[in-house]
């Protein structure tokens, strides 16, 4: 896990949970609670509107807070130790806020062959972004490095929060995509 | 949400002689074309759902005998026959009805696949006809399919072609008036590789960790929610319309003995055309990789392919006339896989290729057994010495001393999976870990697999 969280020293060890971080937001809205209420009635067992609801949440709160996750368990009836053993296992819920634009990269053996990790390199310059360190001053980039996006025959490809962008092989492509960011052709993180 | 792609795929589909006799295309029929998802092409222009109503005037039994006479081994990756699978599902007594499922299996997450992101792409209805037909052959109440997280835009496309199934009276209530209730529903997973193993799917389906089950019991006996499942992946579902639509005997003659019909194998890495074949199985590897794929990109000689995903043990050159199926990949010390190609030209270093494998596995490891969440751990720290120049002349040994710990002695497969190439870089490429430790620097030169910036 790659994820940036709160100051902790040797003397004070914080608990699992108190190592993310906190939204703005703590609660959902009532027609995300209609939307996880739809999927609960959907599957034999309530519980498999989990990784579905940590999604709504994820739009919701901008990224999987620990109040998000509490929210989770609250409309789903569920324990809240669950929620939170889900959200940490998968990582595409993102435990802490992202840019509004948030890059990940496959840099793995496919893409690499292909150039993969100098492409990761350029947009970590372009957007002065370190993975793992959060998102830039800006707020506007994030960066992200990612397993197998199974594109590997238009590799490397990099995946701009929903969008899949591939071949971008030279560094023109990735700043026609990043430009594009700018002028809002693409949606922006969790709309 | 994310719209319908307008954009098509620029990888190469389709090569002279694709279609004929020779090399028939069961799978991609209308591949590169964005609106051929739609269901009236697909009936109009592929014989769509004629082999849907063909099973529904079948006997449930039948169609079973009918997919194992095709000799359909599972495509995911460990070859499985299908329909000996479907047998294993119990049936209704007069004094027990149960309710069975049917699942897919889109988690595709193997590094160099990316085959069944195509059959998503460009014939989700052969997919969803694969699925009524195995859904009426185990008579299950319902079918689910588990497609990746990252492929959004390929959920919502399946999400409107089940819409239009659904309109033309081929799921839900009474289909076709046979009486059979049945629908499907897509589950959006959520970024771990492990769930493209069938029990940690069925967990993450079922809203948990995917974390592997304890097998037995079988998912045929306890599987999604309690209930008699099967699996199978996208592709091998895909397969079953063609082999309904011109019968299993018809469809066995296909491809190699044991091994047949057509596998759509994806090639990546250093080739002029990478991108997604669909062949007779059987076919000789450097007949794709030469011949189709256009062979080397760099100019370079190719010194390894990985024959079927990230998992398969590497072959050097002396195999590389392997013919492509299970059982002769199999002999020459590797495996089937989900018929992934990776090619690796001259100047890759193995023991950045190897290390750069080795870190996926340790990344994805769920971290449920010990002999491979920390082997793999230990494996990449002793790569990631080796490959920076601090390489220890027993190291060698210690990594082969790693693997037959970690190999058998998990609860899934993730971990014999990490020790298929380290085991076969090893055996065919040791002078070039050798020379890491005695020169501190790589035996070939130029290339560079893994970036300065921090990984995670």
């Amino acid at each position: 896990m790659s994820h940036a969280h709160p100051h902790e020293t040797s003397n004070e060890v914080l608990a699992p949970g108190q190592r993310l971080q906190e939204s703005e937001r703590k609660a959902f809205s009532p027609e995300a609670v209609a939307e996880i209420q739809a999927i609960m009635a959907q599957y034999p067992d309530k519980m498999a509107a989990t990784l579905p609801a940590l999604y709504i949440a994820q739009r919701e709160f901008g990224f999987v807070s620990l109040a998000a996750m509490r929210a989770v368990a609250d409309v789903i009836g569920i324990p809240e130790a669950h929620v939170f053993g889900v959200a940490t296992f998968y990582t595409m819920y993102q435990k802490a806020p992202v840019g509004k634009f948030h890059f990940q990269v496959c840099t793995n053996i496919s893409c690499a062959l292909r150039g993969a990790a100098q492409l990761l390199e350029k947009v970590c310059e372009r957007t002065g972004v370190t993975p793992g360190q959060g998102p830039s001053p800006d707020g506007m980039w994030s960066v992200e490095e990612v397993e197998c996006l199974a594109g590997c025959g238009v590799a490397p490809c990099v995946q701009v929060n929903q969008d899949v962008y591939d071949e971008l092989v030279d560094e023109d492509k990735l700043v026609e995509v990043m430009e594009a960011c700018k002028r809002g052709d693409y949606r922006p993180w969790a709309h | 949400m994310a719209a319908i792609r307008t954009k098509p795929d620029h990888h190469t589909y389709t090569f002279p002689g694709f279609g004929s006799e020779k090399f028939p295309n069961l799978m991609l029929r209308g591949a590169g074309d964005l609106n051929n998802w739609h269901l009236k092409v697909y009936e109009q222009q592929h014989e769509g759902y004629v082999a849907m109503r063909k099973a529904l005037q079948t006997e449930p039994v039948a169609v079973i005998d009918e997919v194992k006479a095709s000799g359909l081994r599972g495509r995911g990756g460990a070859g499985f026959p299908a329909g000996l699978k479907w047998s294993f599902m119990p049936k209704d007594t007069p004094e027990r009805k149960l309710t069975r499922y049917l699942v897919c299996n889109g988690d595709e997450g193997e590094p160099g696949t990316f085959k069944d992101r195509v059959i998503l792409e460009y014939n989700p209805h052969q997919l969803i006809e694969g699925m009524i037909i195995g859904g009426w052959a185990m008579q299950c109440a319902m079918g689910y399919v588990y497609i990746r997280g990252e492929f959004l835009w390929l959920i919502e496309k399946l999400e409107a072609a089940i819409q239009q199934a659904r309109d033309a009276g081929y799921l839900g209530k009474n289909i076709l008036g046979t009486g059979w209730d049945y629908d499907i529903l897509v589950y959006r997973g959520a970024g771990a590789y492990i769930c493209g193993e069938e029990t940690a799917l069925l967990n993450s389906l079922e809203g948990r960790r995917g974390e592997p089950r304890v097998k037995p019991p079988f998912p045929a006996v306890k599987g999604a929610f309690g209930q008699p499942t099967t699996v199978n992946n996208v592709e091998t579902l895909a397969a079953v319309p063609p082999i309904m639509r011109m019968g299993g005997a018809e469809y066995a003659k296909i491809g190699s003995p044991k091994n047949s019909g057509t596998r759509i194998f994806g090639v990546s890495g250093h080739v002029k055309r990478p991108g997604i074949y669909e062949l007779p199985m059987g076919t000789p590897m450097n007949f794709l990789v030469e011949e189709l794929a256009g062979g080397s990109s760099t100019g370079r000689k190719i010194k390894a392919i990985i024959p079927g995903g990230a998992s398969c043990p590497m072959l050097d050159e002396k195999d590389f006339d392997v013919p492509m199926d299970f059982d002769n990949l199999k002999a020459r010390g590797s495996m089937g896989g989900s018929g992934g190609l990776i090619v690796m030209d001259e100047s890759v270093c193995i023991v950045q290729a190897t290390l750069r494998l080795i870190r996926f596995y340790a990344h994805e490891s769920c971290g449920q057994c010990t002999p491979c969440r920390e082997g793999c751990n230990w494996m990449q720290l002793v790569l990631h010495r080796i490959e920076h120049g601090q390489g220890r002349p027993g190291d060698l040994d210690l990594l082969a001393s790693l693997t037959p710990r970690i190999g058998m002695r998990t609860l899934c497969p993730l971990g014999d999976a990490a020790c298929g190439p380290m085991d076969s870089a090893l055996q065919k490429f040791r002078h070039e870990f050798e020379h890491h430790i005695t020169h501190k620097t790589c035996y070939a030169t130029g290339s560079r697999l893994l970036s300065n910036v921090g990984a995670h």
